[in-house]
């Protein structure tokens, strides 16, 4: 065995106030396993943060269904239009939006199951509390509008609206989803500006975003 | 068993065959002609506590199952360090039932948020030094 002298030993980082190895030994340069440690502290402070405050029990396979409903409700109200049928395509696509939700939450639900996420953790609240209020503005739009019987709005409001509640409960969750509530936003702002092709938008948004996105989710996340 | 070995601050997996760099509480780094004089957190450099940390970090409060499976550790190794942190002021606990079943639910203080933005402040300062030298 070589004996090993002073010179010959690896530098090392001298911290603390016990017994001390050199005469100087708290002031030292850092060395690369210092700088090393303080990456990969900081990379993992930030993944650790990622994963906390994802939300990841929006389901894929609901999202499909819900899609699925979306392009039947069209089905059903094609060739009527909402500034003249507004009592018949409203009564469409509310109960289609009812059993949307029902489908949803049931979904949501398996999913954090299989997952085993609490739907209380604080990254499912946050998605709740980000999402609803959008919703809930959509709601007061949708009797404002009727009442006031400009329905030719609605199509633009709810693609909007709910893009928004999907871009803004989204940021919480996987990167696919924001990217979903932001393609709703564009769609609804076509829908505006082409009312007469309304239906179509909405049936490009509640039909088949919801389908493509319900794939991907599926597809990557499980669900 | 685990939790007993846990007791003295080590970990389990990974982060315990990393090389360890602060065992106290003062570095100073020379870097040219300056000097980054820096107070290494002994409570939160642990890595599973630094988890916990900055898990709260961005959430109101996380039960400790949701805790255990977002760090990939044991009961043990989540009950100990979670105590430490509790002792050191940088976390609160409430204990409370979920039905029958006993839910325990932890909140990041005043105080721990601090230490953690501390924290992170001397991780940059040290690699800001490197980068200068």
């Amino acid at each position: 065995m070589t004996k090993r002298t002073t010179d010959d030993a690896p530098k090392r980082t001298v911290i603390g106030k016990g017994p001390l190895l050199t005469p100087e030994p708290r002031i030292v340069r850092p060395p690369n396993d210092l700088q090393d440690r303080a990456k990969d502290d900081l990379r993992y402070i930030r993944s650790t943060m990622e994963r906390a405050g994802s939300f990841t029990s929006v389901s894929g396979t609901g999202m499909m269904m819900v899609g699925g409903i979306g392009c039947a409700a069209w089905w059903w109200g094609r060739g009527l239009r909402f500034d003249i049928d507004a009592t018949s395509l409203l009564a469409i696509w509310l109960s289609s939006a009812f059993a949307a939700v029902v489908i949803s939450v049931w979904a949501i639900r398996r999913k954090a199951d299989e997952t085993r996420q609490s739907l209380r953790s604080g990254p499912a609240r946050t998605f709740v509390i980000a999402f609803v209020p959008s919703l809930l503005a959509g709601v007061v739009l949708t009797v404002l509008f009727f009442l006031r019987e400009q329905t030719g709005w609605l199509p633009g409001t709810w693609l909007t609206l709910y893009g928004a509640a999907v871009a803004a409960g989204g940021a919480t969750s996987v990167k696919p989803v924001p990217i979903m509530g932001a393609l709703f936003m564009l769609l609804g702002v076509a829908a505006f500006l082409y009312p007469g092709r309304a239906q179509l938008a909405l049936l490009a948004g509640f039909g088949v975003l919801h389908l493509a996105f319900g794939f991907l989710l599926r597809k990557r996340y499980g669900g | 068993m685990a939790a007993k070995g846990n007791a003295a601050g080590h970990s389990t997996g990974a982060a315990s065959r990393r090389p360890a760099v602060a065992a106290a509480a003062e570095l100073t780094v020379i870097s040219g002609e300056e000097s980054v004089a820096i107070t290494l957190d002994k409570v939160i450099h642990e890595r599973i506590r630094l988890g916990i940390v900055s898990a709260l970090a961005v959430n109101t409060q996380l039960s400790f199952n949701e805790l255990k499976q977002l760090l990939q550790t044991t009961d043990g190794n989540v009950s100990v360090h979670a105590r430490k942190l509790e002792d050191a002021g940088y976390v609160s606990c409430t204990k409370g039932f979920d039905g029958r079943v006993p839910r325990t639910e932890y909140r990041l203080t005043a105080a721990g948020r601090k230490a953690l933005e501390r924290y992170l402040s001397h991780m940059e300062a040290l690699i800001s030094a490197a980068r200068r030298k």
